[in-house]
C-alpha cells in the first residue's frame, strides 16, 4: 500500500533528491544573475552623491510612494541628475507600509548600498522604526512626509531633517479656523498610531469648542467605518472632524455619504483629500474645508515649474506629498553645494543641511532649530474647475509657524 | 436600542461580505489541501473587473455578473495552469508558489488601472437609506446583507442537497476513496475553484461600493478570512458561515463598545490607548481560545483516514 498511495512529504524519494537538484541548479543560476546585477548596480559605488528613497510602492498606499518618487525624478532633471557637479543615484525602496519592512530596507541601504542620504518615508510609525538605522551610522535623514512629535521634541537629532512639517501643526491650523468659525462641539476620528495621535493632539490644541469624542481606529487594517458611523450618528456632535489619509480618507468620505451623513453634519478634515483621490472624491467633497502648507496654485516661480512639469509628464495634478518630495532633492543640493560636494566632511554637511535657505515649492524656505520647516499655512476648499476638481486658497492662517514641540528640543534652544 | 441594532445590522453586514470570501477559501483548503493566498487576488480582480465592466455597460448589476464570470474563467484558467501542478506539493511550496500569483496579479493590476484606487458607485436605487427600527440604515449594505443571506442558503443547498455537493463531501472527506469508485476529481476540483473564485469575487464586487478599489486590497481582508476559515474548521461552509458571522459581530461591537466599557474601567488616557489596541487583538483572542478548546474548529470535518496512512501508522 506504502507504494500505491505515497505519503506527502515523508523521508528522502528519488523523484525528491532530483528535484532538490533542480531547485538547487534553479538556485545557483539565481545568484549568478543576482551577481551580475549587483555588479552592474555597484560598479559606479563611492563615486558621486547616493541617496536612498523609502516609501510605499506597493498595496493600498502604492499610489502616494509612485507620486512622490515621481516628483523626485522630476527633481532630478530639473538639475541635470547632478548635484553641486557631482552625478545622483537615487535607490528606491518599497516599505509595503510597515514598519519592520522599511527599517530592513533602511537598514539595506546604509549598510550595503552605502547611501549619504535617506529621504521619503510617508507613515510616522515607519519612520520611527527606520531613522537610527541610518543617523546612528552617520547617514542623514531627510523626512518628505512624516512628522512624528517625538523627533521633533525631546527625540529630535542632529542629523534628522524634515521637508513637511511636525504631524500637529496643519491640524492645528484646522483647530484654529473651526473656533474662529464658531464650531462648538466636535466628534473626532482618527487612525491609532503615532500620526493619528499627534493629528488629534494639535487639533485640540486650538480648538477651543468641546470634543464630544475621540475615537481611533485600528490601523493600518480597518477598511470599513460603519461601527464608527453608527456612534457619530447617535452621539449627533455639530460636526466631525477626521484624519484618514491616502486611501482611507476616500473611503471614510464614501461610507459618510452612503449613511447619509453628508450634509447633516458638517464634516472637516486634514490630510485626507488630496490630489490623488479628489478625481474619486470630488463631487462628495465639493466646498470641503481644509489646511495645508502647500497647494498647487501657490504662485512662486519655483512651484509653477514644478507644477506645470509635474502635470505635462504625468498628465496629472502632484499632491502634497510629490510637493514635499520635490522640496527634500532641492534641499540636499543646497546642502551640497554649500560643502561643494563634499560628502565625507559630517559637520559641515550637518550645518549646511540646517542652514539651507533656498526658493521652494512654497516659497523661501528654512528650518527651525529642531531640523522642521518653519512655515506658514493656508485655507483652502475644494471647488470645481472644468471637469475636475481642485483645491483653493481662501486664506492665509499661520505665517512662519513654528512647530509646539521644539521647545522640547534640546538642539533648538 | 437603535444604536445597538444598527451595530448589530452593521456585525452581520460584515459577517456576510466574510463569509462570501472565506466560504471559496475554506472549499479549496479543505477539498483540495491548497493554501491559496491568491485568493485575496480574485477578490481585488472581481471588484477592478466590476469597475471596468460597470463602466462599459453603464449598469452596476451587468457590470456584477459580467465581472463574476470574467474572475471565475480567471479563476480556471489559473487553476489549470499553475495550481494544478501545486496540490500534490507540502504547504511551503503551496504558499511560495500562490504567494508569487499574489505578487503576479498585484503588479498585473498596476499595469493595467494604474497604482491610484479607483471608484464603484453603487447603483442608483441602493444609494439612499431606508428605516431599520427608526434609524436610517445604507440602503447598499442592507442589500450586500441580504445578497450574502442568499447565497449562503444557496451553497447550503448545494452542498447538502445536491449530487454534486455529495461528491464534494466525499471528496473531501475521502479523496482517494472517491476516485477509487470512479469520482472525476480533476474535473471537480477545477468546479470547485471556479466557485470558489466566484465567491471571492462577488465578496470583492459587493464591498466595492464600501471601499475604494485598489491594488492589495486583497491581502487586507485575507488574514481575516484565513482566520474565519481555522475557526470555522476547514473545509467546513457551515463553519465559515458561523465563523464569518462571529467575527464580524465581535470587529464591529468591540470597535462599537470595548473603548467605552474600558472607560469606566481605566482613566481617559489610558482606556483611548489601550481601547483600540485591545479591540484589534480581540479576533486574534478568540482564535486562540477556540483553538485551545476545539483545535479543528468549531465543525470540523469528519475525516475518514487515507490509506497510506493507515499502512503506515504503527
Amino acid at each position: 500500500m506504502e507504494c500505491i498511495v505515497a505519503p506527502r512529504g515523508r523521508g528522502p524519494d528519488l523523484k525528491g533528491l532530483t528535484m532538490n537538484l533542480r531547485v538547487l541548479a534553479g538556485l545557483g543560476v539565481l545568484v549568478v544573475l543576482l551577481g551580475a546585477l549587483a555588479y552592474t548596480t555597484f560598479s559606479g559605488r563611492n563615486e558621486g552623491i547616493r541617496i536612498g528613497f523609502v516609501t510605499t510602492l506597493s498595496g493600498g498606499s502604492a499610489a502616494i510612494g509612485a507620486d512622490m518618487r515621481d516628483a523626485f525624478e522630476l527633481a532630478l532633471d530639473h538639475m541635470d541628475r547632478k548635484m553641486a557637479g557631482h552625478p545622483v543615484t537615487v535607490l528606491y525602496e518599497d516599505d509595503a507600509q510597515n514598519p519592520d519592512v522599511g527599517l530592513q530596507k533602511t537598514e539595506r541601504l546604509v549598510q550595503r548600498d552605502g547611501v549619504q542620504f535617506v529621504t521619503g518615508y510617508i507613515w510616522s510609525n515607519v519612520l520611527l522604526a527606520s531613522y537610527r538605522a541610518a543617523t546612528d551610522r552617520g547617514v542623514f535623514v531627510v523626512s518628505a512626509n512624516a512628522g512624528p512629535s517625538e523627533l521633533a521634541g525631546k527625540q529630535c537629532t542632529p542629523d534628522f531633517f524634515s521637508t513637511s512639517w511636525q504631524n500637529d501643526q496643519t491640524p492645528m491650523a484646522m483647530g484654529e479656523v473651526l473656533s474662529r468659525r464658531g464650531v462648538k462641539s466636535l466628534y473626532v476620528l482618527a487612525p491609532n498610531y503615532a500620526a493619528g495621535r499627534n493629528m488629534v493632539a494639535g487639533l485640540k490644541r486650538t480648538f477651543r469648542g468641546q470634543i464630544v469624542a475621540e475615537e481611533y481606529t485600528q490601523w493600518p487594517d480597518q477598511i470599513d467605518f460603519a461601527a464608527e458611523l453608527a456612534k457619530i450618528r447617535a452621539a449627533q456632535p455639530e460636526a466631525v472632524w477626521f484624519f484618514f489619509p491616502g486611501n482611507y480618507g476616500t473611503q471614510f468620505f464614501k461610507q459618510y455619504a452612503q449613511a447619509g451623513l453628508m450634509g447633516q453634519i458638517p464634516l472637516f478634515s486634514s490630510f485626507s483629500i488630496d490630489h490623488l483621490n479628489l478625481p474619486q472624491i470630488g463631487e462628495l467633497v465639493a466646498g470641503s474645508l481644509l489646511t495645508q502648507h502647500w497647494g498647487p496654485d501657490l504662485a512662486y516661480p519655483v512651484n509653477r515649474k514644478f507644477v506645470d512639469d509635474f502635470k505635462q509628464r504625468f498628465g496629472r495634478t502632484p499632491s502634497f506629498y510629490a510637493a514635499q518630495a520635490y522640496d527634500s532633492a532641492l534641499l540636499i543640493r543646497t546642502a551640497l553645494e554649500t560643502t561643494r560636494g563634499d560628502v565625507e566632511n559630517h559637520d559641515a554637511l550637518r550645518n549646511a543641511l540646517a542652514r539651507a535657505t533656498f526658493e521652494s515649492v512654497r516659497g523661501p524656505f528654512k528650518l527651525g532649530g529642531n531640523h522642521f520647516p518653519v512655515q506658514s499655512f493656508y485655507l483652502y476648499d475644494v471647488v470645481k474647475s472644468g471637469n475636475a476638481y481642485d483645491m483653493r486658497q481662501l486664506e492665509k492662517v499661520y505665517t512662519d509657524h513654528t512647530d509646539p514641540y521644539a521647545v522640547d528640543c534640546a538642539m533648538a534652544r | 436600542m437603535g444604536l445597538l441594532v444598527e451595530q448589530v445590522v452593521n456585525g452581520l453586514q460584515f459577517g456576510v461580505l466574510l463569509f462570501l470570501l472565506s466560504a471559496g477559501l475554506t472549499l479549496v483548503f479543505g477539498i483540495m489541501g491548497l493554501v491559496n493566498l491568491a485568493h485575496g487576488s480574485l477578490y481585488m480582480l472581481g471588484a477592478y473587473f466590476a469597475v471596468w465592466f460597470a463602466g462599459m455597460t453603464n449598469s452596476f448589476v451587468l457590470g456584477l455578473l459580467l465581472a463574476l464570470a470574467a474572475t471565475a474563467a480567471v479563476g480556471v484558467v489559473t487553476e489549470l495552469v499553475a495550481l494544478r501542478t501545486l496540490y500534490r506539493r507540502n504547504s511551503l511550496e503551496q504558499v511560495l508558489g500562490t504567494f508569487g500569483l499574489v505578487l503576479l496579479f498585484d503588479e498585473a493590476a498596476k499595469v493595467v488601472w494604474g497604482p491610484a484606487g479607483l471608484s464603484l458607485a453603487p447603483p442608483e436605487w441602493l444609494s439612499g437609506q431606508v428605516s431599520v427600527l427608526g434609524v436610517p440604515y445604507p440602503a447598499y449594505r442592507l442589500a450586500v446583507l441580504a445578497a450574502g443571506m442568499l447565497v449562503a442558503a444557496g451553497l447550503y443547498w448545494l452542498v447538502s442537497r445536491t449530487r454534486a455537493g455529495m461528491l464534494l463531501r466525499a471528496a473531501a472527506s475521502n479523496r482517494s476513496m472517491a476516485e477509487a469508485l470512479g469520482v472525476n476529481t480533476r474535473v471537480l476540483f477545477s468546479l470547485v475553484f471556479a466557485l470558489g473564485a466566484g465567491l471571492s469575487a462577488l465578496a470583492g464586487i459587493l464591498a466595492a461600493p464600501l471601499l475604494t478599489v485598489h491594488v492589495g486590497m486583497g491581502e487586507e481582508v485575507l488574514l481575516l478570512a484565513f482566520v474565519v476559515v481555522v475557526i470555522g474548521g476547514v473545509g467546513s461552509i457551515r463553519g465559515a458561515l458561523f465563523g464569518a458571522v462571529g467575527i464580524g459581530l465581535l470587529d464591529t461591537l468591540g470597535r462599537a463598545y470595548l473603548p467605552g466599557l474600558l472607560r469606566g474601567v481605566f482613566s481617559t488616557p489610558v482606556a483611548d490607548a489601550v481601547g483600540p489596541a485591545l479591540s484589534s487583538m480581540l479576533i486574534y483572542v478568540t482564535m486562540a481560545a477556540v483553538l485551545l478548546v476545539r483545535p479543528e474548529g468549531l465543525f470540523p470535518i469528519q475525516r475518514r483516514a487515507e490509506a497510506g496512512r493507515v499502512v503506515s501508522a504503527p
